[in-house]
């Protein structure tokens, strides 16, 4: 382009910075985008919806096919059923031991592994990081940990085999490290000179002020402790240890027949779809309620620690 | 070293002067310090940062323990291992166990499952939270993007367990899928008998599950590209795809090659414990995969030695994975996970 094109190119761009904004084709796309967004939302509360209204319903009602967003002949014998059942709330209980233990275990191991990991000068700190970031690409695989925790640790029917093999999330780890890593040093080292040592440091400069980063972390490992099965599938085998997930997992299982029932159901008449939705829903209640609170918190300390890292 | 902290804890800070040397690392001198720390020996970090040791010793304890034992313990997949015998076999068999999983056709219909379902996986799930997220970032009203976003990030917190009992709840003959079909006068359809409907079941829960998450990254990314950009192409008469095509998806490129190579690391590992509930002998001709194969051999008809030779391939076949996705990407686009 040379000089003398300068001074209509100026007038073109004024135009043009005036016109964009108000084209047919944008407001067109932004509609139909508005649309399509608004469409996915609806398709994604759907099965919620349709969990709560199958709650309330009566069984026939449900297996005529007749119940979709609205509950159809309304009651409230299932709830009362299903909050009657003295193993359902042994097995709630249980999971709510399980979830503060294995989220404090966790998170204690989390953060002092995260901020020792982004001390840049600590000798061995790459070895560290290393040997933490490869079990992020190969494992044991399932049955080498199985026997790990079963037979060599002997953790079997005890809360340990809960609560301990997952505690470290090397994803989390390296999330609040990269946010660790953000701290500005002036100020650990201001601390410094104001005589506190390491641990004062961490604990009464780094702690208060990562408060985001670990409410995140916190609702991160208890919504996976809330929320997990499996561990108590393979090492628990009393009914009275078993997690509220695996009391939903055996309706489950018991009622879509196909799949082997593992002897935990005392009554093997038909389940139907309106206990499993009461069942669902007491299990989700405690995320659904604490998740608009923590939301906020949980996006930005995603992103804090996703955009450095 | 207890008596040179009590000495760092007592000099007043703003006494000027010589400071104590090693008060755990922080009152020393910045350059003499940097100087320090390329020369260190263990000796000299340890007693300096013994401290910040502490930090580590759990954490890499339970590392080795958890995650470094099994590693170790898939030395399995070469010995025979007898339930109450060693915990790490009894004698060397050689490569007898992957001889036989290689020689079983019934190895080989669950080898082709999973990649044909970890393939589709990638295929469709990996592009959608992007286009998801482009949407989310033209929306104009900040509230309508908050609702969704709150809406979207939703599933994710759901244990798979109630994932798969609303599946399962779904496709039931009495379920709404059935329903939606019946308005079309289509007779309703027991979808968890069919083995042909698997897949598409399981991409679809799978979605709706992961997708709003998945955008979570890509929306962190979108944020950091500069509007000067947009102006700039603005002017020079870019259309809005033309936009989206030469600035927006070039300035979130190193998040879409991170986050493909870890997906295509995971990709042998495709929904296990999603898979493990909703699948039925009726269905696994399509829905038997690697993992449920190998946990009905090797938990429950206690076959540790074979499954185990099984998990091993298949934790070598991701980790090749993740080093030649890395490997391609470093050459091709410059961008990689180290």
């Amino acid at each position: 382009m040379t000089e003398l094109d300068a001074t209509p190119d100026i007038v073109g761009i004024r135009t043009s910075l005036t016109q964009v904004k108000d084209t047919t084709g944008t407001r067109v796309f932004r509609v139909v985008n508005g649309v399509i967004l608004t469409i996915v939302c609806a398709v994604t509360l759907y099965p919620f919806v349709n969990i709560v209204a199958k709650a309330f319903s009566a069984e026939s009602y449900i297996a005529a096919g007749q119940v979709n967003l609205w509950p159809r002949g309304f009651n409230l014998t299932t709830f009362k059923a299903v909050m009657g059942d003295s193993m359902f709330w042994t097995n709630y209980r249980n999971t709510v031991v399980y979830t503060v233990v294995g989220t404090a275990i966790a998170m204690v191991l989390t953060t002092t592994f995260a901020y020792a990991l982004s001390r840049k000068h600590l000798r061995g700190r790459n070895a560290f990081i290393g040997m933490a970031v490869f079990t992020m690409f190969f494992s044991g695989g399932l049955i080498p940990n199985y026997i790990l925790v079963a037979q060599w640790l002997s953790m079997r029917n005890t809360i340990w085999a809960i609560v301990l093999p997952g505690a470290i999330s090397v994803f989390n780890l390296l999330v609040m490290k990269s946010f660790f890593d953000g701290f500005p040093a002036e100020l650990e080292e201001a601390a410094a000179l104001d005589g506190m040592s390491t641990y004062g440091i961490f604990f009464r400069v780094v702690l208060p002020l990562s408060k985001a980063i670990i409410a995140t972390m916190i609702l991160f490992y208890a919504v996976t402790q809330w929320n997990s099965w499996f561990g108590a599938f393979l090492y628990l085998d009393k009914k009275n240890l078993f997690p509220v997930m695996m009391y939903l997992r055996n309706l489950i299982a018991a009622a879509s027949g196909g799949t082997e029932v593992t002897g935990n159901m005392d009554d093997a008449v038909q389940i139907g779809a309106n206990i499993q939705s009461v069942t669902m829903l007491l299990t989700v209640l405690p995320i659904i309620c604490v998740y608009p609170f923590i939301q906020k918190y949980f996006v930005s300390g995603v992103m804090l620690g996703s955009v450095k890292g | 070293m207890a008596h040179q902290d009590k000495v760092a804890e007592h000099v007043p800070p703003a006494a000027g002067g010589p400071r104590p040397a090693a008060a755990g690392g922080w009152a020393i001198d910045h350059r003499v310090e940097q100087k320090l720390h390329h020369k260190d020996s263990w000796g000299i970090a340890l007693r300096r940062d013994w401290r910040i040791y502490t930090f580590v010793i759990v954490p890499v304890l339970f590392l080795l323990v958890f995650r470094y034992v099994p590693m170790f313990g898939n030395i399995i997949a070469f010995r025979r291992f007898r339930p109450g015998g060693s915990p790490i076999g009894d004698e060397w068999v050689g490569f007898q166990y992957f001889d036989m999983f290689i020689h079983n056709p019934q190895f080989w219909s669950v080898f082709w499952n999973t990649v044909i379902l970890g393939g589709l996986w990638l295929v469709i799930g990996f592009p959608l939270p992007i286009i998801l997220a482009l949407m989310l970032n033209e929306l104009r009203s900040r509230k309508l993007k908050r609702a969704i976003q709150t809406i979207s990030y939703l599933p994710h917190f759901l244990s798979i367990v109630i994932v798969a009992g609303i599946v399962l709840q779904l496709v039931a003959v009495d379920g709404s899928v059935n329903q939606l079909l019946g308005v079309f006068g289509i007779d309703p359809i027991p979808f968890m008998q069919r083995p042909e409907f698997f897949r598409a079941i399981y991409v679809i829960s799978e979605a709706w599950q992961t997708v709003g998450w998945g955008t979570i990254l890509y929306l962190a990314a979108l944020t950091t590209i500069d509007d000067q950009l947009y102006e700039a192409a603005r002017i020079d008469g870019a259309n809005r795809w033309k936009q989206t095509w030469h600035i927006t998806l070039p300035g979130i490129r190193p998040t879409i090659v991170v986050l493909l190579i870890l997906n295509i690391g995971t990709f042998m590992a495709v929904g296990f414990e999603k898979v493990l509930i909703l699948q039925n002998p009726l269905i696994y001709s399509t829905a038997d995969v690697l993992n449920t194969y190998l946990f009905r051999v090797g938990i429950q008809s206690g076959q540790f030695s074979y499954a185990t030779a099984i998990g091993l391939f298949e934790s070598v076949i991701g980790l090749v994975l993740v080093l030649s996705a890395n490997f391609t990407s470093r050459k091709l686009v410059g961008a990689s996970l180290w």
